[in-house]
């Protein structure tokens, strides 16, 4: 069953364009910023973009800074959505369950297939803004961004290729981390109802709230327990040291999300009459 | 094969099912009629384990249903409330999906239960388009090999010729007979009368979530004791037969005897010319539209008072 979801995934051409367009806005400003030269002022714009200037080597950072926020959560929230309400769509749900397919087997199966897009998309976005960065911006040593100062900082101890790699390896771990947490939550609506685009629509509801209640200084007694409250801390790694407060904390919020969503969208899906 | 007791689901106010008793015997072609809404398409979702029931037993296969599925289902073929596909693939990259979706079955067989599934759907010479290119009735043919892909034991069809052309339903009856003719037992849940009474061997009718009859269909047209009687003499043949004439319209008579051949010579030697006669035996629609209101969607204003 977890092989026929991943064929699924992949025959579906849904998935690369998505993927494709993910891929092309780190592309897209990375020609701008070579041809140009003008890089965002310190402070302004996505993370780490005024400091890929310098080196190129630096930009898969970057170009995960930019489709962190929106762009990836957004396509997370499609994917998992229409995981079991699409096959509900599709009519595909009940011969599925009739194959038989066990229930929890079926949830499971598209969990996977969702781990595999999110993985899927980090490591592709990585890859092409790595090939981007280099070639249109060169590839001079990256250097670590000093102490808490990052922002306005570029100077700062320099980082050798393999630990370079070694802290984007994490970032994309960190990064696939925070995007199961909308994941589970648009599985979870995904085996609510039978609209893929109504599931997609709530994970993006809730999704969208968090990211505002998280600016908000009034909502400050919730924000540690908000979703996208730890998304940003994955730029701590590219610090020397490293820090590992918030992404500890980022990472343990994540998985309770993860849980409890899981949980949920099981308890649901196991007991529910299926009459699409 | 399939049995139920006392079988209820009430989906909030609504009861969908109620206390039905479904009996389906080993080998039987069994026509499960019923207006639109009566519960038939809940029930048969209740045998399959997608809907949980409210209250009472289900056994299917001798096992019971939804506690022991896993073991249930792979010898169960369905078609379900109008065939499913994911329509940017093709017919047969969907069969493949399904087949290594479930349990059972060796991978190098795969190829060789699809094709023989096309094939015996009349759908063998199908290419490579989508499904989203299909006909109505190609689909419904693909929905079938779907069902058939594991040579079931039982057959869960609800309305299979939807969408198919006179020849086609002419083609999946045979079908359906020759799969019955080898030990399928089939289950057929359909509100065309034509469909189950040329095909089926026992029949249900369900009204408004109760099976107000399950009979065999020669039980159900079994002769009425009467005789129809098409005569030009139909006034002396009244005279004749009075007391014994239950009906009469213009040279139409409907005669209360056993026997249409005795009633025959009687008339034949009284000197009567009789033009048709024959036992009068009750069809099918007449017994299932005495049994069943209409169906749920047509919706009357409630009488005003």
């Amino acid at each position: 069953m977890i092989t026929t979801e991943l064929v699924k995934l992949v025959r579906r051409p849904r998935t690369w364009v998505s993927l494709l367009l993910l891929c092309g806005l780190p592309a897209i400003v990375a020609v701008f910023l070579g041809v140009t030269e003008i890089a965002p002022r310190p402070g302004e714009g996505p993370a780490f973009l005024s400091a890929v200037l310098s080196s190129g080597q630096l930009y898969p950072a970057a170009a995960l800074a930019m489709v962190l926020p929106l762009f990836l959560p957004v396509s997370v929230a499609v994917v998992g959505g229409d995981s079991v309400a699409g096959e509900a769509g599709a009519g595909m749900l009940r011969y599925l369950l009739v194959r038989p397919v066990g229930r929890t087997r079926l949830l499971v199966a598209k969990l996977v297939a969702l781990v595999a897009y999110v993985l899927l998309a980090v490591v592709l976005i990585v890859v092409t803004s790595y090939a981007m960065g280099v070639t249109m911006l060169g590839d001079a040593p990256a250097e670590a961004l000093a102490g808490q100062d990052l922002l306005s900082s570029v100077s700062g101890t320099s980082l050798t290729r393999t630990e370079l790699l070694l802290r984007v390896a994490a970032t994309m771990l960190y990064v696939g981390v925070c995007m199961l947490g909308v994941g589970a939550i648009a599985l979870f609506l995904s085996t609510l109802t039978d609209s893929a685009l109504g599931a997609a629509l709530g994970a993006l509801a809730a999704l969208i709230t968090s990211q505002v209640l998280v600016t908000l200084d009034a909502a400050a007694s919730v924000r540690p327990y908000l979703l996208t409250r730890y998304w940003l801390a994955w730029v701590d790694f590219f610090r020397d040291p490293i820090l590992w407060r918030d992404i500890e904390r980022g990472l343990a919020l994540q998985a309770v999300y993860v849980l409890v969503f899981l949980a949920a969208a099981w308890a649901n899906f196991a007991t529910r009459d299926v009459t699409s | 094969m399939i049995v139920t007791r006392a079988l209820t689901k009430r989906f909030g106010r609504v009861t969908a099912v109620d206390g039905v008793d479904l009996d389906v015997g080993e080998g039987d072609r069994y026509g499960l009629l019923g207006p639109n809404g009566s519960g038939k398409t809940t029930l048969v979702r209740m045998l399959l384990g997608l809907v949980y029931a409210t209250s009472g037993e289900i056994e299917v296969l001798g096992e019971p249903v939804p506690r022991r599925l896993g073991r249930v289902l792979p010898r169960v073929g369905a078609l379900v409330e109008g065939p499913g596909a994911y329509r940017h693939l093709s017919g047969r990259a969907n069969l493949r999906l399904l087949d290594a979706a479930g349990p059972g079955g060796a991978r190098r067989d795969r190829r060789h239960r699809i094709e023989e599934a096309l094939e015996r759907v009349g759908l063998s010479g199908v290419d490579e388009r989508p499904v989203r290119a299909y006909s109505l009735g190609m689909r419904q043919r693909l929905g079938l090999a779907a069902a058939l892909l594991r040579r079931p034991r039982l057959l869960v069809l609800d309305e299979p010729t939807n969408g198919l052309d006179p020849q086609g339903i002419r083609e999946i009856r045979d079908l359906l007979a020759d799969l019955n003719a080898d030990g399928t037992t089939i289950l057929l849940c359909s509100h065309l009368l034509a469909e189950v009474e040329e095909l089926c061997t026992r029949v249900g009718v369900m009204d408004r979530g109760r099976l107000v009859l399950q009979s065999d269909l020669a039980e159900i047209r079994s002769p009425t004791g009467r005789v129809a009687v098409r005569s030009p003499d139909a006034d002396k043949a009244a005279d004749l037969l009075d007391g014994r004439v239950e009906h009469r319209d213009g040279d139409r008579l409907l005669v209360r005897a056993a026997d249409a051949a005795e009633l025959n010579t009687l008339l034949v030697t009284e000197g009567l010319r009789v033009t048709e006669i024959g036992a009068q035996r009750r069809s099918l629609e007449e017994v299932v539209l005495n049994l069943t209101g209409t169906g749920s969607d047509r919706l009357d204003r409630e009488p005003q008072r």
